[in-house]
């Protein structure tokens, strides 16, 4: 146990040794992997937000059922109970004087409303779904328009089709890129153990022949690659930080010229960790294909 | 200790470097293998150190089969041996510790111990004060120490040396052979191939001659050797 922890511990000296032996290397090659992992990233936070932006639009997302104005307070209670027990999210009831008090309130809508002989607003229902699927949204829509005194249902699908749409294509760009520059970062890594091959070559043979296993070998590029990777990692997190502090005060003014209360959620430790996680693997994997492929001539 | 058992050496081009080779080293024997330059040494010394495989025959080393030994298990037979390159494989960019340190890296000794062992080891060629110089500015017999004192750290119970006087002046090669002499007489068995003559006049050992990829046993008589190692 104690010559296993030894190694492992020589091993990590000896992949520190090499990332600070050029640190100018080291740097640029930190600064290609955190470039390629930030943009993947950048790439997904917006995604998120505006996943999260669409939940906090108001509209967006919410199913509006107005009842007829025959309907009576034991329509309203059966509604109520229905809503109840379907478990199909939040919702709220909007009286028809409530109603018609926010319409007064409205500019220039006053002197309509008091010309009117009665109130023509219904009572109504807004709903927000715990599922915000367009699928799903339009299946409560259809349930809810079957449901006694109900006059009509309003949600404005092709909206919400149109962005859940864009939504699933930016993810998928998201996608395509994490996959293209996960693979710049093992070609990064693969090369950059290459060179470190073909630099000690000599110290490899030597160690090949006075008993040195080929986990001896491999193990400090193994940790070289790792750290390499999840220093990346780090820095591309760094980078996504700086991006989003200086972008959070704008789209939060923004958002309330749109009379949404919205912040921009940035990495949160969590993202952080699997950042790092993600770029030490890419890097471990860059270093492994490429010992395996480039130590086969010490064999 | 060494059995070599009717071992052949053909290489992919057809010749054949070794042919039906049988010998047998005890325990603590001190044995020159000698040659005219292409006789089938150092293809001999590449198969004890398991760098080659022989095309037939056997080694058994240690009672260990050479032939029968995974790709996986080399390397721990390798640490067994102590092994003395021709060119002496030194790593220049490291100072004269370290290169007696990597041995003992390899084998997972904690850092404290391992350096005890390799200022033990530098002290017992002679190098105790040379410690972070760098192998570059040593004189060649102290190169030649310096690599012995790394194939000896890991405290083997075989010392196979290629040609480990070459390029030496007399005093130095003499020097080399009085450290292989005293880790013999500690009960170390010790496998030196040369063409030096010097070598065999000096301390009259048991003289395995090869000529030709073939083996023959030379009497042990100054002159005899020196006529069956000269080129």
């Amino acid at each position: 146990m104690n010559a296993w922890l030894a190694q492992h511990l020589a091993a990590i000296r000896d992949a520190c040794r090499r990332l600070l032996a050029a640190p100018l290397n080291s740097l640029l090659s930190l600064l290609v992997i955190g470039i390629a992992l930030t943009l993947p990233t950048a790439g997904w936070l917006v995604i998120d937000n505006l996943r999260t932006l669409s939940g906090d639009l108001p509209g967006v997302q919410q199913i509006s059922i107005f009842l007829s104005l025959e309907a009576g307070k034991r329509e309203l209670a059966e509604i109520e109970s229905r809503l109840q027990s379907g478990k199909v999210g939040k919702w709220r009831l909007v009286a028809r004087d409530e109603a018609l008090k926010r319409l007064q309130a409205a500019e220039g809508m006053a002197d309509i409303i008091a010309s009117l002989p009665r109130n023509p607003l219904p009572d109504a229902f807004v709903v927000t779904p715990a599922d915000s699927q367009p699928a799903e949204l339009e299946r409560l829509a259809k349930t809810f328009s079957g449901w006694p005194k109900v006059a009509h249902v309003q949600l404005d699908s092709a909206w919400v089709k149109r962005f859940d749409a864009l939504l699933r294509l930016g993810r998928l760009i998201v996608m395509l890129l994490g996959v293209l520059f996960a693979g710049a970062l093992v070609t990064i890594t693969f090369n950059t153990i290459r060179l470190q091959i073909l630099a000690q070559a000599a110290e490899i043979e030597v160690a090949r022949l006075i008993g040195a296993t080929d986990d001896y070998i491999q193990r400090p590029l193994y940790y070289f690659g790792l750290l390499q990777g999840a220093l990346g990692g780090l820095f591309a997190a760094l980078l996504v930080g700086i991006g989003f502090h200086f972008l959070a005060p704008l789209v939060a003014e923004l958002a309330q010229l749109y009379g949404a209360n919205f912040a921009l959620r940035g990495l949160s430790a969590l993202h952080v960790a699997t950042l790092t996680a993600t770029g030490a693997t890419l890097g471990w994997l860059g270093a492994r294909i490429s010992a395996l492929m480039h130590l086969r001539r010490f064999a | 200790m060494i059995t070599a058992s009717d071992v052949t050496k053909r290489y992919p081009e057809g010749r054949e470097a070794l042919r039906h080779v049988s010998f047998e080293i005890t325990a603590g024997e001190m044995v020159f293998l000698t040659g005219h330059s292409g006789a089938g040494k150092s293809t001999l010394f590449k198969l004890l150190a398991a760098i080659e495989r022989p095309t037939s025959g056997s080694i058994v080393i240690n009672g260990q089969n050479l032939a029968a030994l995974s790709r996986g298990a080399v390397p721990y037979l390798r640490r067994k041996l102590g092994l003395l390159f021709q060119d002496r494989k030194l790593l220049f960019d490291r100072t004269v510790l370290e290169n007696v340190l990597l041995p003992l890296a390899i084998v997972g000794h904690p850092p404290r111990d391992a350096l005890r062992r390799a200022q033990a080891a530098l002290a017992k060629v002679g190098l105790p004060n040379r410690e972070s110089a760098l192998p570059i500015t040593l004189s060649g017999g102290e190169q030649q120490r310096l690599a012995i004192a790394r194939a000896v750290v890991n405290r083997p119970a075989v010392i196979l040396a290629d040609e480990p006087t070459a390029n030496l002046d007399s005093a130095s090669a003499r020097e080399i052979l009085e450290i292989f002499l005293a880790f013999q007489q500690v009960g170390v068995t010790v496998l030196v191939a040369t063409h030096d003559p010097a070598s065999l006049t000096a301390l009259r050992p048991r003289v395995l001659r090869l000529d030709h990829g073939q083996l023959s046993e030379l009497p042990v008589t100054p002159d005899a050797a020196v006529a069956g190692a000269a080129p």
